[in-house]
């Protein structure tokens, strides 16, 4: 057992686990941040990708101990005051998303492409999340998810403001609904 | 009819069009209902529970394809710390399956283990590492049997059987079936084709592992979460084996990491669970490992296919006729739908004056297979559409005015009695045709490059229960209140094809909600009504149905009330986006929730039931109701390939798919379904290969070959060709507003145009998948050197 000290989505940490646990098995049974999925608990399918330093990494194959002192960000923690992250509110709107549970990976690892080069082309996005496997999509609206995400961005679009910040006024289906009635 | 039932009420309540003259949310353009909650990691399966005081379980597996168990020795296990619970097959020795007719499962093994990793005792402990630590102490002495690792040994002999007591041997099922006279009409063909095919065997491989997580109440109930997409079918069997009421029992399916029918088998990890929870009082979650998750299987059967298929000089198709060995593993699973589906499903969308089909399925002693998306007719669809493009190219027709000219048509009953409604199929064509640029491709593209294609057909949803009953197929319940909110209650599972969202739409255009104003709770056995559950893609038909159902019972009630509100006929009062209005006044209105209020005052609490149950369907001869459905979808795909000639590497680029899915409810989530289900069909061509060693002599026979995800490679991202989806929308009779499925049919054609695309690109017929670049090297090194292969064959 030691005691592990790290940034968690903005706050600081300090968690006992195991020697030999990874940061997958820390986050999903010790924080209790689930969001995080094990698809195969060997590196091969992405589904536990999520950022230390900015970076996208597979908490499957990194021991825990690994982090001490690092920044470690999840699917959750991409979620701001305001709402969801750019990245996950055009997944959303994409309609990519089937059984979900590839997506927290993938999306950790599409939000590095769009910090670091939001002008991507199709073939940089493929390859940026060739890491992460999908069983439902064929991936065809995951790119244009991640398209989108790319273009919000350069327009400087957070994201933030999605249906929580809306609650007070119906969101966006009431607008839209107001505006056709 | 199955067992003889009537069918009673029938509900056509649904009608082509929308209810208020124009649809308002279904054919738009919208989030998910469980979108957001994904794409945030709020949504929560099964291995995302975490009771207080749970145990973890893990299973004893054979280290051999076949043998006896002797003994087994748990108490070295049992004495071990923190270990809570030990079972083996003597807990539970009532057997099950899928399908009633055929149970020969054991949630563990009993006496006989009959393929390497089945499973032969559960261990519940404080950990995982405990229980595993715990499997190491089990002793379990075997007698070892014969293995059967090819499925034409199994056809020949049977001492030892693999299920001791099957009168058939080692033959799980056998169909024969004939419609017209095929060999008259063979012999009178001017052309016939001849040839051998075979299909190799994949797996689901969802990204989600497995998971179960029970508890027993001390109320005296049990609840189970798990990963299935059948909650009701699991229900009926831990009742029978558990040996428990099934009032007192609960099915809950959390959110669903993907299935396509590799979680529609009631399953020893779910029976396990509950029982260890029972016997310990304490909660227990049994999570798979990826390994596990390849043994537990239940993916598509290998199949070796003889197909005779002729036609006139004309090019029309005159019979086809086809002899089928299947290798169903070690287990009946679906197996017995499996063997007449491999004939069943092939009778559209061209006409067949006559057919015949002769289907086994042999038991062999590998993981058992089972439904896998676009189940028993995938495999024999690629053999047929083969055949097809061969007689094409004999009379000289192109392949896609060979499907036009022997298309079926609407309102047709096919050859082996089932009826046809609605057929977009010529559309499909005209659309592939176009989208592909096929006439400037076909047969003029540089050496090494080929376009091909292919049709097909599936059922929405069959026309039968697996268990002969009188009652729906389908039911739900929606629930209106003053807050303004309908809420719907479905046994639907949702796997990630989108069924909530669907029933959601429905629900908002018959009430004239937003999508904000509905909510879904699926798949409780305890809060939603009987929902058979999420195969043979019937839900958005069949469960599609039950929700006009429900909704229209309430909008009439919504309608009355506010027509007297506004002193206007009822029938004048629009619900729409939110809204209740006079048709001829749309200053007149109110927002929906004040409408309930004012429904909620006259009717008092307003929820209404809504249920489906199927039309008489299918042929008159035994098994002529198994390949009915109230409705059939229709694909056509067009595949552009490049092969290369120094590595017999075949690179799929492009991928065009028309898909007559009827009303597109949902158009976002067809093109989902189709792209995911191509992606899916041309990855079965070369990259997936779902195989065990199959040597008996090997060290390591009846041991999966790839049982990883870096092994057994599912396509990336850089792997899957581009997809282009096209929505083909021939209204049916039958389905919500003209609806049918979009989940499995377009996986069909996948592999079968990608083959006639490497004819067009060498001028070779690949007739035995995988097509790895060894065999496809092959094939064209003998082609070259002038053997005689495919054509000349």
């Amino acid at each position: 057992m030691r005691t592990l000290r790290f940034r968690l989505n903005g706050d600081d940490a300090e968690i006992a686990a195991p020697d030999h646990w990874t940061l997958l098995e820390v986050l999903r049974y010790r924080a209790g941040l689930t969001g995080s999925k094990q698809g195969c608990d060997k590196g091969d399918c992405g589904a536990c990708t999520l950022h230390v330093d900015g970076k996208s990494v597979l908490s499957c194959i990194t021991l825990a101990a690994d982090v001490d002192d690092r920044e470690v960000t999840t699917i959750e923690g991409l979620v701001g005051p305001g709402g969801p992250d750019v990245v996950q509110d055009c997944f959303d709107e994409s309609g990519c998303l089937q059984c979900g549970f590839c997506q927290p990976g993938m999306i950790m690892a599409a939000r590095q492409l769009v910090t670091e080069d939001p002008n991507a082309d199709r073939d940089t996005i493929k390859a940026a999340l060739a890491s992460n496997l999908c069983r439902c999509t064929g991936y065809t609206k995951i790119y244009e998810a991640v398209e989108n995400a790319c273009k919000r961005t350069l327009a400087g679009d957070t994201g933030r403001g999605g249906r929580l910040a809306d609650l007070g006024g119906g969101g966006d289906e009431a607008r839209a609904g107001r505006e056709s009635a | 009819m199955a067992g003889g039932i009537e069918r009673k009420s029938i509900n056509r309540t649904h009608g082509p069009d929308a209810p208020h003259g124009e649809f308002h949310r279904v054919g738009k353009r919208a989030r998910k209902v469980d979108g957001i909650g994904k794409a945030t990691g709020q949504a929560v399966y099964a291995d995302d529970i975490q009771l207080p005081g749970m145990l973890h379980a893990k299973t004893l597996r054979s280290p051999h394809p076949h043998a006896r168990i002797v003994s087994i020795d748990t108490s070295k296990a049992e004495a071990l710390p923190g270990v809570h619970g030990v079972i083996t097959g003597a807990d539970m020795p009532t057997k099950y399956g899928v399908i009633p007719w055929t149970p020969d499962e054991n949630a563990l093994a009993v006496d006989r283990v009959r393929f390497v990793g089945d499973e032969v005792a559960a261990v519940a402990a404080v950990d995982e590492d405990t229980a595993n630590a715990a499997l190491r102490l089990i002793e379990v002495e075997y007698e070892v049997l014969h293995p059967y690792l090819d499925p034409k040994e199994s056809l020949e002999r049977h001492d030892p059987a693999i299920h001791e007591g099957n009168k058939k041997g080692n033959i799980s099922k056998h169909v024969e079936l004939e419609f017209g006279d095929v060999a008259a009409a063979l012999a009178s063909s001017a052309h016939v084709i001849e040839d051998d095919y075979a299909f190799h065997g994949t797996a689901h491989a969802p990204i989600e592992p497995h998971c179960a997580v029970a508890q027993a109440g001390h109320d005296g109930v049990l609840t189970l979460w798990s990963s299935t997409q059948i909650p009701h079918y699991v229900h009926r069997a831990l009742a029978k084996v558990l040996d428990i009421e099934a009032h007192r029992i609960r099915v809950i399916q959390p959110h669903l990491g993907g299935a396509f029918g590799g979680k529609s088998d009631p399953f020893y990890f779910e029976f396990c669970a509950c029982l260890l929870a029972m016997r310990t009082g304490r909660p227990v979650k049994f999570l798979l490992t990826r390994e596990e998750t390849f043994y537990t299987h239940r993916g598509r059967h290998p199949m070796d296919m003889h197909f005779k298929t002729g036609c006139d000089a004309d090019g029309k198709i005159t019979a086809v006729d086809s002899k089928i060995l299947i290798d169903g593993g070690s287990y009946s699973s679906f197996g017995l739908v499996t063997t007449y589906y491999a004939g069943q499903l092939l009778c559209g969308p061209c006409h067949f004056p006559t057919y015949r089909f002769d289907s086994t399925r042999v038991f062999t002693n590998k993981p058992p297979c089972g439904p896998k998306r676009g189940h028993g007719s995938v495999q024999p669809r690629f053999a047929l559409e083969i055949q097809l493009d061969r007689l094409a190219t004999k009379v000289g027709l192109d392949p896609i005015e060979f499907r036009r000219r022997n298309f079926q048509g609407s309102n047709v009953e096919t050859v082996n009695g089932q009826t046809v409604t609605s057929n977009g199929f010529v559309e499909c064509l005209d659309t592939i045709e176009t989208a592909s640029g096929w006439k400037d491709k076909r047969g003029k593209l540089p050496r090494g490059r080929g376009i091909g294609m292919a049709g097909s057909m599936y059922i929405s949803g069959t026309n039968y229960a697996v268990y002969p009953n009188d009652m729906p197929q389908a039911g739900i319940v929606v629930k209106l209140d003053r807050s303004g909110l309908a809420m719907v209650y479905t046994g639907t599972s949702d796997i990630g094809q989108g069924s909530s969202s669907v029933m959601a739409t429905i629900v908002a255009e018959e009430l004239g909600l937003r999508m904000d104003q509905v909510r879904v709770v699926a798949a409780d056995t305890d809060l939603t009504p009987v929902d058979l559950g999420a195969y043979s893609s019937r839900i958005t038909l069949m469960a599609g149905n039950a929700a006009v159902d429900a909704s229209r019972k309430l909008r009439k009630q919504v309608q009355e009330a506010v027509g007297e509100h506004l002193d206007v006929p009822a029938g004048r009062v629009i619900l729409a986006d939110g809204w209740a209005f006079d048709a001829q006044d749309g200053d007149k209105r109110i927002p929906s929730r004040e409408a309930f209020e004012l429904a909620e005052s006259k009717f008092e609490t307003l929820a209404a039931a809504g249920s489906y149950n199927t039309p008489e369907r299918g042929g008159d001869y035994r098994g002529g109701t198994i390949g009915a459905s109230p409705a059939y979808s229709f694909t056509a795909h067009a595949a552009e390939v490049e092969v290369d000639f120094e590595t017999g590497e075949i690179h799929v680029e492009k991928v065009w798919i028309a898909h007559d899915c009827g009303r597109a409810i949902s158009p976002v989530q067809v093109e989902g379904q189709i792209e995911g289900s191509t992606y899916m069909g041309v990855a079965e061509v070369a990259l997936e290969d779902h195989a065990v060693f199959d040597d008996p002599a090997h060290p390591e026979a009846g041991l999966h070959m790839r049982p990883s995800l870096l092994e057994y490679t599912i396509p990336t991202s850089v792997d899957t060709p581009e997809l282009e989806a096209h929505i083909i929308e021939s209204i049916d009779p039958e389905g919500p507003y003209g609806a049918k499925e979009a989940g499995e049919g377009p996986l069909h054609g996948s592999l079968p145009a990608v083959a006639n695309a490497i004819y067009d690109a060498t001028g070779v017929w690949m007739t035995k998948l995988p097509f790895t670049p060894g065999k496809v090297l092959a094939a064209l090194r003998a082609h070259e050197s002038g053997t005689p292969t495919g054509e000349e064959a």
